[in-house]
């Protein structure tokens, strides 16, 4: 018994193996965006500068945020996934008190269609949504043909300047933020939270005169906060990361997100690794800060799910 | 009885609308027009022609030349090839997932640090971190071809070789997801386990080896179950991110996924159609990889 506590060091040693591992390329791409072009992995540069430079180079971020236009991929980015949490929340939470708790007929039924979905690719569903995009700005010609669909002005361009957007369909705001408003991931997480909290309380509520609305939001939200936080995390982090779909919509380089601004920088680059590096790190700031200051969320957003599956 | 059941249901549908209207409009009306579209021949600009079942038996059917029996559409089985083979990365991913998460469950000091650290990289998912693989293995710049030479090996080419990337980008996935949902879920797993279990197997003289398989190992089976199906569904319609930022799918399409493969046909060949047709195979392989996993599951446990 005696030797098999005083061998319990031993653990660390695969794990120190493993973090060493792990760690290695991130340690690798700060040091890579402090550096400079010189020190990119040339054949006969010391392993040892790879993750010590001789210098820390700086100036990197301030020319992928000036001379990269990062800036601009940057407020992107931001206001679409501000956008796209505040709406999503809000959507799975009103949707996740209807299935949780309200009864109304059918209601199990309707759950399921939308569990159903979330099995659905989503190459499935990004044709369809990318010809609604293209077709809008033509139906709301036809509804209101006073108002130019086609031509928006925003953030900052003077009046004279080429049109950098729409208002409506591809390369819009609206493109980008509205068809990722309404999520089932994000009413099945906030139903189970919903699921959770005890019934007494809202019939409490009701037998004080209390309107569903003030239910919802005086009771059960201010309940469902840890849900309301993780969902917030995952729906911020999962538009922050999207490709595929600004790919998609958008053209012009006034409205390209971060991934696609990060991604087109860095093929046309040609191995500038240190700049590359210094945008990728700026781009996963905000998600290191929110995974240190939420880190506890994810795991119970991951627990969550595995529960009910 | 039946009044109770409808005492909510005019609050219901107001809380329900701007969830359901979204619902319908972005993602169930879809998956019908969708469905049209799988048998139509679009080119986006003219209206869809209907063809019937032509883009099906495009992807799935074959012809006879005079060498033989030849795919309609080989590139679609090469590209499924693709697919399958990526999805190795699952059973690695299980196996690594269930390694950390025992070892980041014995009673020893800095554990949190290690969770930590192993949970890192599955968040930052996304081009910064293909950016960061792409440049590892840049074959001028990159670190490994930087150790390989410092041992006195030959550089390698690792994503333009049709043979080395799939293994490549394999491996990057493994360290994004390895500390990820999977291990968190085992970890979770592990805590459940009744200690009474553990005690009875080594009373009955099993060492550590076997009672992680006689004990540990069958209680751990929902927690599998979930992260397989999990993993069924995400990687089956995976690759268009990792395509598109480090490969574009090649060399000599060797990392195209059918992921990627819709995509390419719907937007640099403009047959939207014969994309949706893909897409709705890509649906169909995963209903039926998931219903087996599903009755194997069951199966398993009665």
């Amino acid at each position: 018994m005696k030797s098999k506590t005083s061998l319990r060091w031993m653990w660390h040693l695969p794990l120190l193996v493993f973090a060493v591992t792990m760690a290695m390329p991130l340690g690798l791409m700060v040091t890579t965006a402090l550096g400079d072009a010189q020190m990119a992995l040339r054949p006969g540069v010391s392993l040892w500068h790879v993750f010590i430079p001789n210098e820390w180079n700086w100036d990197n971020f301030a020319y992928v945020w000036k001379k990269v236009n990062f800036l601009r991929y940057y407020l992107n980015s931001l206001v679409v996934a501000l956008f796209v949490t505040v709406g999503q929340v809000f959507t799975s939470a009103c949707a996740a008190y209807a299935f949780a708790r309200l009864r109304w007929p059918g209601r199990d039924r309707v759950f399921f269609a939308y569990l159903a979905t979330m099995m659905v690719p989503n190459a499935v569903t990004l044709i369809p949504n990318f010809a609604l995009m293209k077709e809008i700005p033509g139906w709301l010609t036809h509804l209101l043909p006073f108002v130019d669909w086609l031509d928006f002005r925003y953030l900052g361009t003077s009046a004279g300047a080429a049109p950098v957007g729409r208002l409506v369909g591809l390369d819009s705001y609206f493109a980008l933020i509205v068809p990722n408003l309404f999520n089932a991931y994000g009413v099945f997480l906030l139903r189970q939270f919903l699921l959770g909290i005890p019934r007494e309380l809202d019939e409490a509520a009701r037998i004080d005169g209390a309107t569903h609305w003030q239910i919802f939001s005086r009771v059960i939200l201010p309940l469902s906060k840890p849900g309301l936080v993780t969902l917030a995390i995952f729906a911020f982090m999962g538009t922050w990361s999207n490709l595929l779909w600004p790919v998609i919509v958008t053209n012009l380089e006034a409205l390209r997100t971060l991934p696609l601004g990060l991604m087109i920088f860095q093929q046309q680059s040609g191995a500038q690794w240190h700049y590359v590096m210094a945008g990728a790190l700026l781009m996963l700031l905000p998600v290191i800060v929110i995974f240190i200051a939420g880190q506890r969320y994810f795991v119970s957003g991951i627990a969550t799910g595995a529960v009910k599956g | 009885m039946k009044d109770d059941n409808r005492r909510d249901l005019r609050p219901a549908l107001a809380f329900l609308l701007p969830n359901f209207l979204g619902f319908l409009l972005f993602t169930a009306g879809p998956v019908l027009v969708s469905l049209y579209l799988s048998f139509t021949s679009w080119d986006a600009l003219t209206p869809p022609r209907w063809i019937g079942w032509d883009n099906f038996t495009g992807l799935l059917g074959f012809h006879s030349t005079a060498q033989g029996w030849m795919a309609n559409d080989p590139d679609f089985w090469r590209y499924l090839g693709n697919t399958f083979f990526m999805l190795l990365a699952l059973p690695l991913n299980i196996a690594g997932s269930l390694a950390f998460a025992v070892l980041l469950n014995q009673k020893i000091r800095g554990v949190t640090f290690y969770r930590l650290l192993f949970f890192l990289p599955s968040i930052l998912y996304g081009v910064a971190i293909f950016s960061l693989w792409k440049y590892m293995y840049d074959a001028n710049y990159g670190i490994f071809n930087s150790l390989l030479e410092r041992v006195g090996l030959p550089p390698l080419a690792w994503l333009e070789n049709a043979h080395l990337a799939k293994p490549a980008l394999i491996l990057m996935t493994l360290w994004l997801s390895v500390g990820g949902a999977g291990m968190i879920i085992y970890l979770a797993a592990l805590q459940q386990v009744p200690e009474e279990l553990h005690e009875a197997a080594r009373i009955d003289g099993a060492n550590r080896w076997q009672q992680f398989w006689a004990v540990t190992w069958p209680s751990l089976r929902p927690a599998t179950f979930f992260i397989v199906t999990m993993g069924l569904i995400t990687w089956l319609q995976a690759g268009f991110d990792m395509a598109y930022t480090m490969t574009d799918g090649g060399p000599y399409g060797s990392t195209t996924t059918l992921g990627f493969y819709v995509y390419l046909k719907a937007y640099k060949f403009f047959e939207m159609g014969y994309a949706s047709a893909v897409a709705w195979l890509i649906f169909f392989i995963t209903l039926i990889l998931t219903l087996f996993n599903w009755w194997r599951a069951r199966d398993g446990t009665t």
